[in-house]
């Protein structure tokens, strides 16, 4: 099916249902109960899911197949914003424009940068992608606020000119939408205790998600792949049989950087406002974070860690000690105490802290990340009874 | 003229701090081969047991001062440090107030101590794993421990004054023959430049003067010849380790009175501190050290006004601009060895 070998084409499915239902799958506990806040199935939250998947999908592309570690992804993303942010100015608020041009720009940045980057390999190219990471950053809260709007941010107004739209210059700032449909819109569906919503902007943004999942698992399987993952065994070998593999890297970096720009517009077309932290580096390690957690060099593993990633942040983050006393109520005050005291400093605020035991735990014991784990768990499974219930879906690029 | 001996000035102390942590990151790389990210984190934690000693030496009880009294008419409660009832009153102010570089011996066996726990806990896992799995395992631990130290003392900056001795400024420029009042410098910014000369000219004093530093050079050079002599090198390099744990750990404490310390600052640094190491050349001292000043300088003529108005923006990007410009120009750095991390 649409070039695909029935396991990737199964995995392809998987993937689009399990997207497709998100709305209801995320929100497992009706809407009174203590439990609410767990619901990840809030438009905002699943926006970002499916964002982030596509970012850190990206990332993979590179980092996955190549081997090479770019510490500078979220310029890329950066770019993007920016670009998609001016589109909607300028041009319409329909989001479509603002994505076409943002992954346009950020190819063609990515392709500057990337140029200069390839020259060199190792730790070297990863200091030169976190150098001209940081230069933009700099350069983008600084100086070009005429272009990027500074520390504040570039965000739409009233009185943008909006050629195609024609003027409008009284009402409120149009919000983003695709063919009048506005981004924010959504369906609400009560039933019994549960509210389920469904949202135009999240499904907008997952079909942009499972159009870019397709196009990666063509380019793992292609020659081009192929060839990619040579690079990554031994550059060396393959420039003795006299191949050159430069313009394979830089393809590959350029198609890399477009995916983010593609999360960048993305995320303005959902809400359009782009500031210069994107570009900071310290969210370039937050899409290394994703993707090794979730599994380098596989096919869904990225947007596992993207997911469980912004899961966290979102949910966990949210846990205060109050919360934390409640749900230990029905224990002995000292032992409620003591239990809540160790949790604490993992949840709330603290969930970086979590975050990075993780992180060090998945890159110590499990260098696969969660793709590996699910392999591990799926082989004793087989072991124990011959007829295999689960199969994994996919193997990592080594 | 007065202008550029100023910006020089400026440039040293920042560059210093730059040239430390670059010193304890090629230290480790040369000697374990390991790229590490964490080493921001040993700054920042090093500039926190500054903290931790000053709050150690205020931890204070509470007396009832009969002689005075508080607006309510009651005896005045006085919190009175227990430093006070040891060594007088007047000793215990003068110890209180010199904190930071009393600190110093505080922060020496603590940051060799986390050192020698990091390597032997978790870095020595990872020597047969490829750079980039060095890379992230020890960007995961700066942001494990940098949390931890978020939770213990918040996420502001926390302010610790010099000793009052050095606290105002020194006319340079009058000092050395021009017009009194150009180059006004803080007295601490000296302290620090000095302080860091001494630790470079001591590390590599020992590096190059005692068997224990010849062994490790030895070792550096070519770790199996050393092996196979029968010398326990990876003792000896886990040492070093913990002595760059400690050379970074003293840039951050001698640091908190120029920049008060908050949980991040470590980050901040380390990026910097990385162009500076490949700047430099990877694996080679000499390079980092001489790398860190430049660099510091250079970013310091960036922000003079003359130069933002011509350049605008120039003072934000000069180093990573230097950084790129030099790779390509100079693929091993200012001064890298062959051969090192040459893939």
């Amino acid at each position: 099916m649409l070039g695909l070998n029935r396991k990737d084409a199964s995995l392809l499915i998987i993937v689009a249902i399990l997207v497709a239902l998100a709305p209801v799958l995320l929100n497992p506990f009706p809407e009174q109960s203590g439990l609410a806040q767990f619901n990840a199935g809030y438009p905002d939250l699943m926006q970002r899911f499916v964002i982030f998947g596509i970012f850190a999908i990206g990332f993979n592309i590179l980092f996955g197949l190549t081997g090479y570690l770019s510490f500078g992804h979220a310029a890329f993303l950066g770019a993007g914003s920016y670009a998609g942010v001016w589109m909607l100015k300028l041009l319409t608020i329909n989001v479509i424009p603002a994505i076409i041009i943002s992954t346009a720009v950020a190819g063609i940045f990515a392709l500057i940068i990337g140029f200069i980057s390839l020259r060199r390999s190792g730790i070297y190219f990863s200091i030169l992608t976190l150098a001209f990471a940081q230069m933009s950053f700099a350069l983008a809260a600084s100086v070009l606020t005429p272009i990027t709007g500074g520390e504040t941010g570039l965000q739409t107004a009233l009185d943008d000119p909006r050629i195609l739209d024609g003027a409008n210059a009284t009402g409120n700032i149009p919000a983003p939408s695709i063919f009048g449909l506005q981004m924010g819109d959504s369906i609400q569906l009560s039933l019994g205790g549960w509210l389920w919503t469904f949202n135009v902007g999240y499904y907008l943004a997952a079909l942009v998600m499972l159009s870019a999942f397709y196009l990666a698992i063509r380019i793992f399987r292609s020659p081009f792949g192929i060839m990619l993952r040579a690079i990554k065994s031994n550059q060396q070998r393959l420039n003795y049989t006299g191949l050159n593999t430069k313009p394979y890297m830089l393809a590959c970096f350029v198609i890399s950087g477009m995916y983010a720009g593609l999360a960048g517009g993305l995320m303005v077309s959902m809400d359009p406002l782009a500031g210069a932290e994107r570009m900071q580096w310290t969210a370039s390690g937050e899409v290394v974070l994703m993707t090794i957690l979730g599994g380098v060099g596989t096919l869904i593993g990225p947007v596992l860690g993207a997911g469980l990633i912004k899961y966290f942040e979102n949910i966990f983050s949210k846990i205060n000690d109050n919360l934390l006393h409640k749900w230990f109520a029905f224990m002995p005050d000292g032992a409620e105490d003591f239990i809540v005291s160790i949790i604490y400093p993992f949840v709330g605020k603290g969930w970086h802290l979590t975050l990075g035991l993780i992180f060090m735990a998945v890159i110590i014991f499990l260098p696969g990340g969660l793709v590996e784990l699910g392999q591990k768990v799926a082989y004793i499974f087989k072991k124990k009874n011959p007829t295999p219930t689960s199969t994994p879906n996919t193997k990592p690029a080594e | 003229m007065d202008q550029i001996i100023l910006q020089v000035l400026n440039g040293l102390d920042k560059g210093s701090a730059y040239a430390l942590i670059a010193l304890g990151l090629t230290l480790i790389f040369g000697t374990l081969g390991v790229v590490n990210f964490a080493h921001g984190a040993l700054f920042m934690l090093g500039a926190f047991c500054a903290i931790t000693f000053s709050r150690i030496l205020s931890l204070s009880h509470v007396v009832i001062d009969e002689t005075q009294k508080d607006f309510l008419g009651n005896p005045l409660k006085v919190d009175v440090p227990h430093i006070y009832d040891w060594f007088g009153e007047s000793a215990g102010q003068a110890i209180i107030n010199w904190s930071v570089p009393l600190a110093i011996l505080f922060a020496i066996p603590v940051m060799i101590i986390i050192g020698v726990i990091m390597e032997r806990g978790l870095i020595k896992h990872f020597y047969k794993r490829p750079h980039a799995d060095q890379i992230l395992v020890t960007f995961g631990l700066a942001i494990v421990l940098q949390e931890i130290v978020k939770y213990y003392f918040g996420a502001n900056q926390i302010p610790n004054p010099a000793p009052e001795a050095f606290i105002g400024s020194f006319d340079f420029g009058a000092a050395i023959g021009l017009k009194a009042g150009t180059i006004i410098y803080p007295y601490w910014r000296i302290v620090y430049f000095c302080f860091a000369m001494l630790l470079i000219g001591s590390v590599f004093a020992f590096l190059q003067f005692t068997t224990f530093g010849m062994v490790v050079r030895a070792g550096m050079a070519d770790r199996e010849t050393v092996e196979l002599l029968g010398i326990n090198i990876d003792k000896r390099f886990t040492i070093m380790f913990g002595v760059a744990a400690a050379v970074a750990g003293l840039a951050g404490v001698m640091y908190t009175p120029i920049n008060p310390p908050n949980y991040h600052m470590g980050m901040d640094f380390l990026v910097i501190s990385f162009v500076v190491v490949v700047v430099g050349g990877m694996g080679s001292l000499p390079g980092a050290v001489a790398a860190g000043l430049l660099l510091g300088i250079l970013e310091s003529f960036a922000s003079m006004r003359q130069v933002i108005e011509a350049l605008p923006g120039i003072n934000q990007v000069v180093i990573y601009l230097a950084a790129i410009v030099i790779l390509l120009t100079r693929p091993r750095g200012l001064m890298g060895r062959k051969g090192v991390m040459e893939d």
